[in-house]
């Protein structure tokens, strides 16, 4: 039994220590905008943040987890309106959206610690995350447009 | 395939209804949609407002002036219902802002459900303009008695009848009145002028998919996210061969160590979509994976245990080499006699391996019964087939299953298959509680519906001039199609000797005018067997143009001649080349047309570059003789000395027709050129004892950020019927870079994908 401290909440699991965040989160709390890809940190749909940081859940155990402070993509603002997400809708990003999630949350973590970041250091941090319908370019411009966007202070697009 | 059969079934529906604009009984609004009574009935009103019938509804219009379009078509990322909806919205002349879109549970009623082969825009756009303006001529004469004046004095815009006065009123109004009432006979509707390119407000309009906003929040429901009361896990023990084990017997007691772990179910599939099932079941998923590794089961592995990918190569080119098997596909004049006759002759053979599809959602199913319903929430490109094979697995009648429509997490084909709905429902009817089943990532690649291994032999044969006047092409390739089972779907060869595949063959037709031209399509049975095979995205475009486009470059550069001059000459669009209507128009002329500018705005041929870089054509009509999206490409590469192809750039030119979303059009593009860039450089996987021998990410290895070349892409709209745009861009990549290979470093490469130890093998060559 452990007290996960998610998207600001804290919630009671009575799951096994070693139980796979990602299925501590998606099933048993049934917050299903965290995906499950691989299963094995090779695609970055899972991709939450602890403390902050982007991390795999399926790599992440729940007693782990349950150290720090878990934020998924349903926790990353209140109204869904991250310079990210209102980016990644400007651009028209997805597609199929299964990994989507994911690439937010991935690139969330970068901008926090770079608000400027070039395109070989997007790709740095985005190489981990797969996308199979291949939006690779609208992902990269989305993030440069949320980076400006954050820059500049700008609320909406 | 000359017809597809969501085609004929369409036509089939429209000829036997009517199309009925009017109240229902119990919905408070306005109703358009196909009646299956019309002749029992009076008007639209009466016959709605019985309700003692079932109509296909393509749409709704509230008292609120919304305007609701139910779409048939799976959203997997294509944004389908976006430009379905402007189809009925650009005709309806209803206000953007007042659509919606919603996806309504499969029924006999829509006919053939099936979304894939890029038809979804070319098929229905027809009929959804059809049914708008059949719509907004209902406002209008319910408009005018309202307001008093001549119907031929009013018009319609932005979801009101406008008057030439200046005098209007809202759809919404008319639809609270409860007075617009009209009738369409299919003749009535076939009359009706739709608008033509320029005449469009919001077809061809950049609108923003509808289905994108739910995809950046979390909210976005896929089959995965389902949950039902009382459900439990399931988690298959996987066979270490694809196909064709079975159980002989299952130990569990180390499984029963297991937090959460419930029972096992070990069955048959009498659907044949599988041969045997050994299932873990568990509280909650964690557990049942574990479960499912410590069963110890003892497995008959079949008859396909001992085979290999290099197996069904051989095979292959056993079976081609007999000139015996296979029928003929594609026979223009006569190619023996003239290959003979040739002055200059070129053989090579082209192979594709087996590719895995691995959408990012791993294939699963929440499967339950109630009040003798099988609720089925999957994502499922192929309700029409997979609501009968979930039947046939539980033996129910295909009636009493709904298989939920859900946003799919990619599709590509693989969601054509019920292969996580039949164990899913054997489960739950076995433990009797709802079951929610999920492959693991490796199960999902090594137990996919493959792209099948191709093996073609090509042989041409120039005159003194140096032009091509003979071209044979035989593909042997697993017969997804007929692995279906769905006789509809396959064609009468052209001696009408058998029934053949066409989809392992499709795109072999080329638009090309050679007086010799002879195309047989041969079935592997080997593949058949060990590697069952199914629809991937660009199906077979994919290898019949990998061939055809290598093997063109490669005569042309036998007979001395420019590429692009060699092509442009046997793209003269006359005779069975000259198109026909609606899709088709212009024929062969078209390809030229995307080559000149895909060739001009690469500079291919006059750009200067240094040496070990270059440039290559690919030019092709995917996907289907009748539904050929022209699309041309150019990749610029360097090769390294150890083989490496870096691939600069991908310039792509594609002549859609009429672009109904334009923005929606070019992330299809995007996404399939580098589907096939991914194709081309970095995927394949091999069958080794009858398995497969990749499992996940890091040995089946897709496309990443880091290996996007740049993109080029000029969309055309030559303001001819909309083409579809979800495939064809794949199958040009292939050829186009493999041409580069040899324009830069003279290796000639003919075995996908084009990996560091192929090229350098060719460049010692």
């Amino acid at each position: 039994m452990r007290i996960l401290t998610i998207n600001g909440f804290r919630r009671v699991v009575d799951m096994p220590d070693d139980t796979p965040l990602l299925w501590v989160v998606r099933e048993h709390l049934q917050m299903t905008g965290t995906k499950f890809g691989c299963g094995a940190g090779l695609c970055g749909a899972c991709t939450v943040h602890l403390n902050g940081e982007a991390v795999r859940s399926c790599q992440t155990s729940l007693a782990d987890a349950a150290e720090g402070e878990v934020t998924t993509i349903e926790g990353l603002d209140p109204r869904g309106q991250h310079p990210l997400q209102r980016a990644w809708i400007a651009e028209q990003v997805p597609q199929c959206g299964w990994c989507q999630s994911g690439q937010i949350m991935q690139a969330a973590s970068l901008l926090q610690k770079n608000p400027n970041p070039s395109d070989a250091q997007i790709v740095e941090a985005m190489d981990g995350n797969l996308c199979r319908c291949m939006t690779y370019v609208r992902i990269k411009k989305a993030i440069k447009r949320a980076a400006k966007d954050m820059r500049s202070g700008t609320k909406e697009i | 395939m000359t017809e597809t059969l969501a085609r004929k079934a369409t036509a089939r529906r429209v000829n036997r209804r009517q199309f009925l604009v009017g109240s229902m009984a119990t919905g408070a609004g306005l109703t358009c949609g196909f009646s299956l009574l019309p002749t029992l009935m009076g008007s639209a009103g009466e016959a709605l407002a019985a309700g003692n019938f079932s109509p296909t509804v393509w749409y709704t219009i509230d008292r609120g002036g919304i305007v609701t379009v139910h779409i048939t078509k799976s959203e997997m990322g294509q944004h389908v219902g976006t430009a379905l909806a402007q189809a009925v919205a650009e005709e309806l002349e209803a206000d953007w802002k007042d659509i919606r879109i919603d996806y309504p549970d499969p029924a006999e009623r829509w006919g053939l459900m099936v979304t894939g082969g890029s038809w979804s825009v070319n098929n229905s756009f027809d009929t959804l303009s059809r049914c708008g303006a059949a719509g907004r001529m209902a406002m209008i004469e319910a408009g005018a008695k309202a307001m008093g004046v001549p119907e031929g004095e009013c018009r319609a815009a932005s979801s009101r009848v406008v008057h030439k006065s200046g005098k209007s009123i809202s759809y919404a109004d008319l639809v609270s009145s409860g007075k617009v009432d009209k009738t369409y006979s299919p003749d009535d509707l076939k009359k009706i002028q739709l608008k033509k390119a320029g005449e469009y407000k919001i077809v061809g309009k950049p609108v923003p998919a509808l289905d994108i906003p739910a995809k950046t929040n979390g909210t976005a429901r896929y089959g995965m996210d389902m949950f039902v009361p009382g459900m439990v896990y399931a988690k298959i023990a996987r066979p270490p061969v694809r196909y064709g084990a079975k159980a002989t017997n299952v130990d569990d007691s180390e499984a029963k160590n297991i937090p959460g772990y419930q029972q096992f179910v070990s069955v048959a599939d009498p659907t044949g979509t599988a041969t045997h099932y050994v299932i873990a079941i568990a509280d909650n998923y964690p557990a049942a994976m574990a479960a499912a590794s410590a069963l110890k089961v003892e497995w008959d592995l079949g008859p396909n245990a001992g085979v290999s990918s290099d197996n069904i190569l051989d095979h292959a080119k056993q079976l081609t080499a007999d000139p015996a098997t296979g029928l003929s596909f594609w026979d223009i004049g006569d190619a023996g006699k003239a290959l003979a006759g040739a002055a200059t002759k070129l053989e090579a053979e082209y192979v594709t391996p087996l590719a895995v599809h691995a959408p990012l959602e791993p294939m699963n199913c929440v499967a339950f019964e109630r009040d003798g319903v099988w609720h089925i929430y999957s994502g499922s490109q192929f309700q029409t087939r997979s609501g009968p094979l979930v039947a046939a697995a539980v033996g129910a009648k295909p009636e009493q299953v709904l298989i939920h429509q859900v946003y799919l997490g990619g599709g590509f084909g693989r969601r054509l298959e019920a292969d996580a709905m039949v164990p899913a429902v054997l489960a739950a009817k076995a433990v009797g509680k709802p079951v929610k089943l999920i492959y693991s990532r490796e199960e999902d690649v090594q137990n996919d519906f493959f792209r099948t291994i191709t093996y073609q032999r090509m042989q041409g044969g120039l005159d003194a001039g140096g032009k091509l006047v003979v071209l044979t092409q035989d593909v042997c390739a697993a017969w997804a199609t007929k692995r279906w089972g769905i006789e509809a779907f396959l064609s009468d060869s052209t001696d009408k000797k058998g029934k053949l595949d066409s989809f392992s063959v499709n795109g072999a037709d080329s638009w090309y005018t050679i007086p010799n031209h002879h195309v047989r399509a041969i079935e592997n049975d080997l593949a058949q067997a060990a590697t069952p095979s199914g629809q991937f995205r660009s199906v077979a475009p994919a290898w019949t143009f990998w061939a055809v486009e290598s093997f063109v470059d490669e005569l042309a550069h036998k007979a001395n001649k420019d590429p692009v001059a060699f092509r442009l000459a046997m793209l003269d669009a006359t005779g069975r080349n000259a198109g026909t209507a609606p899709n088709s128009v212009g024929g062969a002329k078209r390809i030229a047309d995307v080559i000149k500018l895909a060739v001009e705005k690469s500079g291919y041929g006059k750009k200067q570059l240094p040496k070990g870089r270059a440039m290559g054509l690919a030019a092709v009509s995917s996907q289907e003789r009748n539904t050929p999206t022209w699309t041309a490409g150019v990749a610029e590469v360097s090769v390294a000395k150890d083989g490496t192809v870096k691939l600069h750039k991908m310039t792509i030119a594609i002549d859609v027709g009429t672009m109904v979303n334009p923005d929606g059009v070019r992330a299809q593009v995007e996404g399939a050129t580098l589907w096939g860039v991914s194709l081309a450089l970095y995927e394949q996987a091999s069958m080794k004892n009858g398995n497969i021998e990749q499992t996940n990410f890091d040995t089946y290895t897709p496309l990443r950020m880091s290996q996007v070349p740049e993109l080029d892409i000029h969309v055309i709209g030559t303001g001819n019927y909309p083409a579809g745009v979800g495939e064809p861009a794949v199958t040009v990549v292939a050829p186009a870079i493999a041409n580069a290979v040899y324009n830069a470093v003279g290796a000639r490469v003919r075995t996908l994908p084009l990996t560091p130890d192929k090229v350098a093998a060719a460049m010692k060559a």
